[in-house]
């Protein structure tokens, strides 16, 4: 693992008794002693605390000095109403390619004089490269590399936090602040990947650790590795990029029109004007041929990623394919999403996966498989 | 106690051979959240694939370490895959075999060798 990048809380996981895994070009704890079952269990009745400095933090600074030319300059590269999204407010966003695909998803918010945008790990390098290619001659795109970034997840992770950074406790679903403490200027926002209340915590890299350790202090937190991430965000019904969404699948396709506010849309005042917006404005008008589902199989066995779908029990073609599957623990029950033709996308239809050569019968599901508890 | 490469464990009980999988194999694959396991009286032959696990990370089979007959497997696995964590040599075992001739297991790894074998 020598060629693989470390966060600067790579010491305080070993030191926790993770095992560490490559990923995205990290070396990252995958579980810690609790094991994935009892992590993923304990972030959903207490709080768990989950490393994510992999992943890229950028500013874009208009050299105008106006937030407002770096969200129109931002909003030619995603289908998302940026110039609408106030000041401490944050949004879902996508990148998308000319062909209406998918480059990343990512984080944006109002920083009042500079757009924060958080980026996933495998995409960061991509991702920077598009941004300054495109919006350089508004704005300075300036990655974080001097940041962590922490996630504390759970009903107790507002409790946890508000003993270090009192003022978390005003904080909605997805507002961002900036907060001076002991540990430095930290940029906070109410917002996570795991369906649960909860914070993400940009730091300085030198008072990472101690943030770390101080919230690990309290009881109520426990690291949470990569395995029960993954599960806790499969049960929130959210995406993981390079499995449920990628360059081949639309925004339309991946279920994840929401994320296109009217403005954006075909009819609105800024309709188009992001790439690929011809295929992703028709799929708005018209629907796309196919659809991302939750799907429940029957039984206790998971249906993992690449698994084929069927319409019938017998014969017949590959109509989808399964793009994330686990063990729920919260839910007690096995649980995927994948792509489906739009005619069989509604709940309760019943569909067949291949399971080790078997059709294994599988039920279309309403996502999340489980409800989010955000603080609106 | 006998040991095979595949990290499954044989336990001779009376006139049956006990199988399950060590401990060492169960913290690598992580908390199991599903048993499916052979009926009983089915005849197997050593490498053949008798019982499907998955784990919170993923599936693997358990091959027969040796010819023979499951002659019992251990139902409570089905609801509670987690024995197999919990309890890896003891409630955790997955089935009962009826071997013609025991001294198979003669070549097999003592647990000396087998915490070599594991490094």
């Amino acid at each position: 693992m020598d060629d693989l990048h470390q966060t600067v809380l790579h010491d305080l996981h070993v030191d926790l008794g993770a095992r560490m895994v490559p990923f995205a070009g990290y070396v990252m704890p995958v579980q810690y002693p609790l094991g994935v079952m009892k992590e993923h269990l304990h972030c959903r009745a207490a709080a768990g605390l989950f490393d994510v400095s992999h992943m890229g933090q950028v500013a874009i600074r208009p050299h105008s000095g106006d937030i407002a030319d770096a969200a129109r300059a931002l909003e030619t590269l995603v289908p998302v109403d940026l110039l609408g999204l106030g000041a401490g407010r944050q949004r879902y966003a996508l990148f998308t390619s000319d062909a209406g695909g998918i480059l990343d998803d990512l984080m944006v918010a109002n920083r009042g004089d500079h757009l924060f945008v958080v980026v996933n790990a495998a995409c960061k390098a991509g991702d920077l490269a598009h941004m300054r290619a495109h919006l350089s001659e508004t704005c300075a795109v300036d990655e974080l590399s001097d940041r962590a970034l922490l996630a504390l997840q759970g009903p107790q992770a507002e409790a946890a936090l508000a003993r270090l950074v009192p003022e978390v406790t005003t904080l909605r679903f997805m507002d961002v602040i900036g907060a001076d403490t002991v540990f430095g200027p930290l940029i906070l926002s109410r917002s996570g990947y795991t369906g649960e209340d909860g914070f993400e915590i940009s730091v300085p890299n030198a008072a990472a650790v101690d943030l770390a350790r101080a919230l690990l202090d309290d009881d109520a937190v426990q690291p949470i590795g990569l395995g029960a991430r993954d599960s806790l965000r499969l049960e929130a019904g959210l995406c993981l990029y390079g499995n449920d969404i990628d360059t081949t699948t639309t925004p339309i396709e991946a279920a994840l029109a929401w994320a296109i506010q009217k403005a954006r849309r075909p009819g609105g005042p800024r309709a188009g004007g992001y790439p690929g917006a011809d295929v992703v404005g028709a799929q708005l008008t018209s629907g796309a041929a196919r659809t991302r589902v939750g799907l429940l199989p029957e039984g206790r066995a998971p249906v993992r990623a690449g698994a084929g779908l069927f319409a019938g029990t017998e014969g017949g073609d590959v109509i989808g394919t399964v793009t994330s599957g686990a063990f729920g623990p919260s839910l007690g029950a096995p649980m995927s999403m994948g792509y489906v033709p739009t005619g069989l996308a509604g709940p309760g239809t019943k569909l067949f996966a291949d399971l080790r050569g078997k059709r294994h019968p599988v039920t279309v599901a309403a996502l999340p498989f489980r409800p989010a508890t955000f603080k609106r | 106690m006998k040991y095979t490469e595949e990290h499954e464990w044989l336990r001779i009980e009376d006139d049956l051979v006990v199988v399950g999988i060590t401990e060492h194999a169960a913290e690598q694959l992580g908390d199991l959240v599903f048993v499916e396991l052979p009926d009983e009286g089915r005849m197997v032959v050593k490498d053949e694939e008798v019982v499907v696990i998955e784990s919170v990370k993923a599936a693997s089979d358990i091959m027969a370490p040796v010819d023979g007959e499951i002659v019992e497997v251990n139902g409570a696995l089905i609801d509670n895959p987690a024995l197999v964590n919990e309890d890896p040599t003891g409630d955790g075992w997955f089935f009962k075999m009826k071997l013609e001739d025991v001294s198979v297991m003669d070549d097999m790894m003592d647990e000396e060798a087998y915490l070599k074998f594991i490094g």
